[in-house]
């Protein structure tokens, strides 16, 4: 699945995001609130009028949560607008159901025409709210591609390893070959259309190219331990989400060190979700973090645009090592 | 009269930063006689090297782990005869602007022989630098002081040291071992190590974390004050009427 923010397309949202579902809990029911405050006269009233239309309204909202996520992956392979129509079409014959069984249930008045009415309207405009938060959600993705690029990789990075390169030139021709394959690599991926999740595997490969880069300058100083057997292959990440980290892992770990320091990359899935642990050694120095922080930012950022509420960034510096934790969704791609 | 090689030391803490800059004077000594004088890789190795033999340039990585180029560089100046210093660096935008302005002399990686070989037929006629010029340059404070005996060049990390206690025209520096005698002013070492040393007496500084604990004692005119009892050493230090408020302060850490 990829995410359906490309440019100027319009879709319907993830309705198995947590996020998404949230939103369209608080929305209806604000809306409930309002519709019940109009028809209101007093207090008293008001709760009543709430109680009514809520006793009809969640089932109805639930019900939908649920129809939806169930058709979720259908829902998009239409085209936008016979989405559109479906959903619709969808709301209305529950709203009628509800109606029929709670008149059956309970035989409540009110007309059945009204709740079409209120139907139709909060679902145009949950339609409308969610295309709009995409339209403004893909700058902020194309946006994120720049900063990606802009963030990361360390002009220091970049000058140190090409003068390791040179230095490799006469006397191991073909390791030089090798790293600067590898130097290529990383930086097509870097100035690459970056909006897309891209699959794990891709960004672990990336991620030991650019260790082998490092690996050249630090030699013995820096030792690697990976740790993702109980990785699921096929899930998906937004890309560059990894090298950053392990630059930073180098950059405040290692290269402050003379003596040899251990970064560690466990990589397990857990149900539906996949947890990334990265370890450095890490000294508490008067040393500058600016550059830390902005890539952690970045990142974070970035898996909220992707993921919304269902991933989470969270760092811990413990006595003499450094943690940075991720969590998101477990996402199934094609290779 | 044949012309005397110039001794080159090569410092950098990446093994292929070396290797490459020992090819670009290889290359060089085609025009310019040139002796590699020796290699190290990191700051201390640099000053024990360069202690022992006797280099007239230095080829020397500002970013090193530990101690940086440029505290590496402030140390040399205390040889009798500290050699020229250029120092490499692969980017570092805004020490370059200051290197500028003070004319220290440095070249960036990935280093070009011209540059190189420029910077070399230059060093004869280089001025020499300045020590507060460097010091102008690194921000940070430095992570040991250093004092020439006999012409060999002690470092001491700063948190071995108990005390800095200034005397007539020194500082002295107490570790738990020994003594050592500072050319530098006792208001400039407060004001660098900001934090790690705290000022007990008009001439004297204790380390924070060299403080076991105090002692109310008496003295001739059968006034009382504080002492300072430290780790390691039995030597007490007397606290002035101005500074008491430490005791409490930090009273309350211990």
């Amino acid at each position: 699945m990829s995410i359906n923010q490309n440019a100027n397309t319009s879709a319907l949202p993830n309705f198995r995001n947590l996020g998404i579902l949230l939103r369209i809990l608080v929305i209806v029911d604000g809306m409930c609130l309002i519709v019940a405050l109009l028809g209101a006269n007093g207090t008293s009233t008001l709760t009543e009028g709430l109680v009514d239309l809520s006793a009809l309204v969640q089932p109805i909202l639930i019900l939908s949560l649920l129809v939806l996520a169930a058709s979720n992956e259908w829902l998009h392979r239409l085209r936008y607008w016979y989405s559109i129509a479906a959903v619709i079409a969808l709301e209305l014959a529950l709203t009628t159901v509800v109606y029929l069984l709670s008149q059956y249930l309970f035989s409540s008045t009110g007309a059945l025409e009204r709740y079409w009415i209120f139907t139709l309207l909060v679902t145009g405009l949950l339609i409308g709210y969610f295309d709009l938060r995409g339209r403004a959600l893909s700058p902020a993705l194309s946006e994120a591609r720049l900063q990606a690029l802009q963030a990361r990789i360390r002009p220091h990075f970049l000058f140190n390893s090409i003068n390791a390169v040179l230095s490799l030139i006469r006397q191991d021709p073909k390791r030089a070959e090798t790293a600067l394959e590898d130097l290529a690599d990383l930086y097509r991926v870097l100035m690459a259309d970056n909006r897309q999740l891209t699959l794990l595997t891709r960004e672990i490969d990336l991620a030991r190219q650019y260790l082998s880069i490092e690996q050249l300058r630090l030699g013995e100083r820096l030792r690697i331990e990976w740790d993702i057997a109980g990785m699921p292959p096929d899930a998906l990440i937004p890309p560059m989400v990894l090298q950053p980290l392990l630059e930073n892992a180098v950059y405040h770990g290692i290269e402050p060190r003379t003596e040899p320091g251990v970064i560690t990359i466990r990589i397990h899935g857990d149900g539906n979700q996949v947890r990334l642990l990265l370890r450095n050694p890490y000294r508490e120095q008067n040393d500058h973090h600016s550059g830390n922080r902005m890539a952690l930012a970045n990142i974070r950022e970035r898996l909220a645009l992707h993921f919304d509420a269902e991933a989470s960034i969270k760092t811990t510096a413990a006595d003499d090592s450094y943690h940075v934790q991720i969590v998101i969704p477990y996402l199934k791609g094609s290779a | 009269m044949g012309v005397q090689p110039l001794r080159v030391v090569i410092v950098d803490d990446e093994a292929p930063a070396r290797n490459r800059i020992r090819d670009l004077l290889s290359d060089c000594a085609l025009k310019i006689p040139i002796e590699i004088a020796g290699e190290a890789d990191n700051g201390r190795h640099a000053i024990e090297l360069l202690t022992a033999c006797e280099a007239d340039i230095v080829l020397l990585d500002i970013r090193m782990p530990e101690m940086d180029g440029l505290e590496v560089a402030q140390h040399l100046q205390k040889l009798d005869e500290p050699p020229a210093i250029i120092f490499t660096t692969a980017f570092d935008a805004y020490a370059l602007k200051a290197f500028e302005v003070h004319a220290v002399d440095y070249l960036l990686k990935p280093i070009r022989l011209a540059r190189l070989f420029d910077a070399l037929s230059r060093v004869r006629s280089m001025t020499p630098l300045r020590v507060d010029v460097l010091r102008e340059l690194k921000s940070e404070a430095r992570t040991h002081l250093s004092v020439n005996e006999r012409g060999r060049i002690h470092l001491i990390p700063i948190d071995t040291i108990l005390f800095l206690k200034a005397e007539l025209k020194y500082v002295t520096v107490r570790t738990a071992e020994r003594e050592f005698l500072l050319e530098e002013s006792l208001a400039r070492l407060e004001q660098e190590f900001l934090g790690r040393f705290v000022r007990i007496h008009r001439n004297c500084l204790v380390g924070k974390d060299a403080i076991c604990g105090f002692e109310r004692a008496t003295d001739a005119d059968g006034e009382g004050h504080w002492l300072v009892v430290l780790k390691n050493i039995t030597e007490k230090l007397a606290v002035s009427r101005r500074q008491q408020h430490i005791v409490r302060e930090i009273g309350k850490m211990l």
